[in-house]
């Protein structure tokens, strides 16, 4: 019953949806007409054999990579390599960390090699690749209730900045959390960069040990999880402010050394209406500002 | 590596091993019962962005709904503005790729949820369940307890924030589990400490102590033998209608005195309260009446010599008719068991035929008083206020709702009047139901409603992508205005 890959260009005319089994990709790209569906072409080729040749590297993908471990071939399975790589050391983390940002990057990347695009983004499920041309911007929004699409921050990417990434991370997301956050967002200077620190400063966001934090082994909810007998969040009941407060600096603490690190390039951490703000550009006092009155539709 | 329960799924070549009743790393396919299924969230998705629109949190589930309503399979309920998530599962991450507010691109994680909750229980029957206040236990953890005993009916209450958030974390997943599974119309299992074991599911009879409850009682024994005097004049001597809460005696009974029914030197157990009707003949049980007797001349004391007779035909039956004997006195004034004539087998008949059939009922209560409101205005007691006022209507999955007076907005709904499997829950646990608020636009503007995302219903109503059922004939539609404010002088 393997299905293949659904590829088509949406309603709009303008974005291509790609879906092959976990992969829901929505790209766009902006320039003329024709290099614009060379970009799509060049997209739709690269894409159709990415999740096979994924696939073909589960096993040593879902595992931590070590410098004795068999290193990953594929170019999409390199790239989460490389960007799980920096935080090897410090905490468990495998390459699926960054799957979606790679996979994210891995399309763009086919896209501006064919083609020349002004501006350009794949979102794969969240994780976004850019590309700008100089003097180009992108005007980047975060929500966290969907029902209402209302912003609870903005800020504009422009060429000269050094993001081309953006990922987001949390307990509620498609892939698993150790840690309580409702939203990490990262902007980096890759997508794959990106989703791998949003993943870690995510886990890093967390109150050990809480009563109230549901939490379950990985692999009592999904056997074959790379995250095996890591504990993963599953609910978070009542928090005091307090709580929540140390919770976020957790994960505020490792967002700055990161950030120093050269990492990242910014951070909003998220949790229960209390929203941290880490080197996000000028543009983004919108943030935090309706927080407090954004939280959970929690009756 | 996979456990014996994990089924592999062969959809795409990632080969998720799913456990049951969760979904694989696409969160399309899903095991459900241990059987491979599509669930589709991302359809919805998918159609969200081909409008370049914030996603409706309801998913698509057509072989979910099966057109069966709990209690009137051919009713029908509005599902306009009903949010709900499939409850098996974690709900689906709405990510969203679209132009918001010029911006190009937005991602988002969330869910929503319900968590001062619980149902109130109505059993129809008069078997004992268990004293007042003791815990009722569901796979062993306390969900709630005993409350009232009401006519033909006993009361239990079960969930409420203590029990969902109070106490241990298993006792607060089993209680989630046992409220979503009520509201949703599946039976559940419920034990009462020192009581009996029932089962219970909205619009159906209770199981009580693995017996089928059919009937529920035509009126107390006092009202039975009120009902009945003038069908037994003249066919028996003494009739006693036996009854845990008021037992009835007919020839000492206002109604058998009227008919000149001659006294009979009966003496019953128990405490008198009024002639003829006796509390406390036995104790409380799941036999006879709701008593815990088996032979009912357990309740009586020997017959005054002075005043019975050799050859005093008597009857006793239960407030349902389920248990009769017919006995007759012997030279020594002892109940002797005999065939019940068939002219008195009439009048048993007659009980049964007039007792409604027993029934389980379900009212989910929740309140509304957090920061639900804050999602429907910027100023959320102006929400209350506007509830209080009448001018804006809630309905819980379209069915009409009583909401209680006083402060917040506390409901009670019939979840029979629902749509089936309207009800979701999330780990924290709580549960996830639905609420919505219906008023119109002006109102809205003028308490604070998010009227930039006001959108018209041709939007978001396409063909495909929402779970269409139609509205119950018996329930009002939401949409007619409850009040409007010119009406208010």
């Amino acid at each position: 019953m393997r299905e293949r890959a659904e590829i088509r260009l949406l309603p709009d005319g303008r974005r291509l949806y790609l879906q092959d089994g976990p992969i829901d990709v929505t790209l766009e790209a902006f320039g003329t007409t024709s290099e614009i569906s060379s970009a799509y072409d060049a997209a739709t080729r690269r894409f159709v054999s990415v999740l096979d040749e994924l696939c073909g590297e589960l096993s040593i993908l879902r595992q931590p990579l070590t410098a004795d471990s068999r290193q990953p071939a594929g170019t999409v399975a390199k790239r989460m390599a490389r960007a799980v790589a920096p935080y090897a050391a410090r905490t468990f983390i495998t390459p699926m960390a960054a799957v979606a940002g790679a996979v994210a990057e891995e399309i763009l990347a086919a896209m501006t090699g064919a083609a020349h695009l002004e501006r350009a983004y794949v979102n794969d499920g969240g994780d976004i690749a850019l590309h700008l041309e100089p003097g180009q911007q992108f005007v980047v929004g975060m929500i966290d209730r969907p029902d209402r699409a209302s912003l609870f921050g903005t800020a504009v990417l422009e060429a000269i900045e050094p993001v081309r990434g953006i990922a987001t991370s949390g307990w509620r997301g498609r892939s698993f959390s150790l840690g309580i956050a409702d939203a990490v967002t990262v902007l980096a200077d890759q997508a794959a960069m990106a989703d791998a620190a949003a993943t870690i400063i995510a886990n890093a966001v967390d109150l050990p040990e809480h009563p109230n934090v549901f939490r379950v082994r990985a692999r009592d909810v999904a056997p074959d999880n790379d995250l095996g007998d890591h504990l993963v969040t599953q609910g978070v009941g009542d928090l005091t402010a307090q709580e929540i407060g140390t919770a976020l600096d957790g994960g505020e603490t490792l967002a700055r050394t990161l950030l120093t690190e050269g990492l990242i390039r910014a951070a909003a951490l998220h949790l229960r209406g209390q929203t941290r703000i880490v080197g996000f550009p000028l543009h983004s006092n919108t943030l935090g500002n309706h927080a407090g009155d954004r939280s959970l539709v929690h009756a | 590596m996979p456990d014996d329960d994990a089924i592999r799924c062969d959809a795409c070549p990632v080969l998720c091993y799913i456990k049951p009743g969760r979904l694989g790393a696409c969160d399309r396919y899903g095991n459900r019962d241990g059987q491979l299924v599509r669930v589709d969230p991302h359809v919805v998705l998918d159609r969200a962005l081909a409008r370049g629109a914030s996603v409706v949190p309801f998913l698509e589930r057509e072989q979910e709904w099966d057109g069966n309503i709990v209690g009137a399979p051919k009713a029908f309920v509005t599902a306009i503005g009903a949010g709900t998530t499939y409850p098996d599962y974690k709900p689906a991450p709405f990510i969203i790729s679209s132009e918001v507010e010029g911006v190009d691109m937005v991602t988002v994680v969330t869910e929503g949820i319900f968590s001062y909750c619980g149902v109130k229980v109505k059993i129809d029957t008069d078997r004992h369940l268990g004293p007042e206040c003791n815990l009722v236990r569901a796979q062993g953890e306390a969900v709630g307890h005993v409350t009232t005993g009401e006519y033909g009916s006993q009361m239990l209450s079960l969930g409420g924030v203590r029990h969902l958030t109070g106490g241990s974390r298993r006792e607060g997943t089993v209680t989630c589990d046992t409220l979503l599974n009520l509201c949703n119309g599946k039976a559940v299992e419920l034990k009462v400490d020192e009581g009996a074991a029932v089962v219970v599911q909205a619009g159906k009879p209770p199981i009580i102590d693995d017996v089928l409850e059919e009937r529920m009682r035509v009126g107390c024994g006092s009202a039975t033998i009120g009902m009945f005097a003038k069908q037994w004049y003249g066919k028996v001597d003494e009739v006693v209608v036996v009854d845990d809460h008021i037992t009835g005696v007919l020839s000492e009974h206002q109604a058998g005195k009227l008919l000149g029914v001659p006294e009979t030197g009966i003496k019953i157990k128990g405490r008198r309260s009024t002639p003829g009707r006796y509390f406390q003949v036995a104790e409380p049980g799941t036999a006879w009446g709701g008593t815990n007797i088996e032979d009912p001349l357990a309740i009586l004391q020997p017959f005054k010599a002075k005043i019975a007779w050799p050859g005093l035909r008597l009857l006793m039956v239960s407030t349902t008719g389920e248990h009769h004997a017919y006995f007759e006195l012997d030279e020594k004034l002892r109940p002797v068991s005999k065939d019940l004539p068939a002219t008195l087998g009439e009048s048993v008949a007659r009980i049964k035929e007039n007792c409604e059939p027993a029934l389980c009922t379900v009212l989910f209560m929740g309140g509304a008083g957090g920061s639900l409101r804050a999602g429907v205005t910027e100023n959320p007691v102006r929400l209350t206020h506007s509830v209080r006022d009448a001018l804006t209507r809630v309905t819980c999955g379209g069915a009409p709702v009583y909401i209680w007076p006083g402060g917040g907005i506390t409901f009670m709904v019939d979840v029979s009047r629902m749509p089936e499997n309207a009800f979701g829950y999330v780990p924290t646990p709580a549960l996830v139901a639905p609420i919505e608020f219906t008023l119109r636009l002006q109102d809205y503007a003028d308490l604070g409603g998010y009227m930039d995302h006001v959108r018209a219903l041709a939007s978001i109503m396409p063909e495909e992508g929402h779970r269409h059922v139609s509205a119950r004939p018996d329930n009002p539609w939401p949409l007619f205005p409850a009040k409007t404010p010119e009406s208010q002088s």
